[in-house]
């Protein structure tokens, strides 16, 4: 799995920090998860990246906790998964429990809202940059039905407002389809 | 006693139904939380929705913590957490274990080709989202309603996060003390 001997330590401390600063809905946590684990760590390719945000986003659950069930288990079978779950509950477990002691005062404070206003500008910037390098990675297949699925499942998404589980199921069909046929047509030619 | 487990099977329902992420949740959690058991009233749940977009981590876990928290205690707290991140526990462990067993084989490997477009595709819709957020408020994404400062904010974070691949939290952090010290100053 990787060549570290103790990753259980750097998970449980890496999901605590990125689930302290996913705000903004559960998406944010993978381009957080991207630049840790796979620009920083090394433990995980950008492919299974892909595969495993597509894993968390088909299960039922927050998806922050199910990304981070996958990259746990991915690093560190079983164990890892518990780590990373735990390093990921426990933010929003503490803050939440302390703040519901003084919540009207939290929500009606004016600092913490102009944080908050910055701090959306921020996310969006995050989220930005990662859609930026991910599309490109699309892109640079150079094949054709990748990029337009992708364009495609961007229409349908923010225009149509079609349920994401349905955009995800039919393109893993299409997907499983185009590799069916490709195998038909290699098969028919050394024939 | 009974409230604990009234609590763990409350939300682990929600966390059992809540598929594609936070917004889908937040009916089911109403649903539990506010008709069926009174753990909290209207006004109660839109304040913890409020609070949820304010601080971090899913909407589920923290209204799992919040209800907890107020019917019984830290205990309480943990207890629904428990339950809502249980379904997910057991129904990703399968699905992982089964990624890491079948992903050679050749159809597995053409649904995930094709899930993968897909996947950003999804980022980038929700990204869109955050963006209009971000950049307009609550209101219609209209030309006055662009809040500027957050613009230059979002302008800055991301071209710095291009060039210099910065630490994402990193930059969160900056555009949140950024947000602070403009909006204060005009």
């Amino acid at each position: 799995m990787n060549a570290e001997k103790k990753p259980y330590r750097t998970l449980f401390l890496s999901t605590f920090q990125l689930s302290a600063f996913t705000f903004g809905g559960g998406y944010v946590i993978v381009p957080l998860m991207r630049k840790k684990f796979v620009e920083q760590l090394h433990w995980i390719e950008e492919q299974e990246m892909l595969d495993l945000t597509a894993l968390s986003q088909s299960a039922p659950g927050p998806i922050a906790v199910n990304a981070s069930l996958l990259v746990g288990y991915h690093v560190a079978g079983i164990p890892g998964a518990l780590i990373t779950v735990l390093g990921t509950v426990l933010p929003p477990l503490i803050i939440i429990s302390v703040i519901s002691v003084f919540y009207a005062a939290f929500r009606d404070n004016p600092i913490v809202s102009l944080v908050m206003l910055g701090m959306q500008a921020g996310v969006a910037a995050v989220i930005c940059d990662v859609v930026v390098t991910m599309a490109k990675g699309v892109l640079s297949q150079k094949r054709i039905i990748p990029a337009v699925m992708m364009v495609l499942a961007f229409l349908a998404a923010v225009f149509l407002d079609i349920n994401l589980v349905i955009i995800l199921l039919v393109c893993g069909c299409v997907g499983a389809a185009e590799t069916i046929w490709r195998d038909k047509h290699q098969k028919e030619e050394q024939a | 006693m009974t409230i604990y487990l009234e609590l763990l099977w409350s939300f682990f329902q929600i966390g059992l139904f809540s598929i594609g992420g936070g917004y889908a949740a937040m009916p089911l959690i109403q649903h539990q939380v506010v008709d069926l058991h009174g753990w909290l009233n209207m006004t109660q749940f839109a304040d913890i929705v409020t609070i949820s977009q304010m601080t971090p981590g899913p909407i589920a876990i923290n209204s799992a913590t919040f209800v907890g928290t107020r019917v019984a205690g830290l205990p309480g707290a943990i207890v629904a957490t428990v339950g809502c991140v249980l379904p997910s526990c057991i129904i990703v462990l399968f699905l992982a274990f089964l990624y890491e067993r079948y992903r050679g084989l050749g159809v597995v490997q053409g649904i995930l080709a094709g899930l993968r477009p897909a996947v950003v595709a999804l980022i980038a819709s929700a990204g869109l989202s955050l963006l209009a957020l971000a950049l307009c408020g609550e209101g219609s994404v209209s030309v006055e309603n662009i809040q500027w400062l957050s613009v230059a904010i979002f302008a800055v974070g991301f071209v710095i996060l291009r060039k210099w691949k910065l630490d994402p939290i990193l930059v969160m952090v900056a555009s949140g003390v950024a947000g602070l010290v403009l909006y204060s100053l005009v």
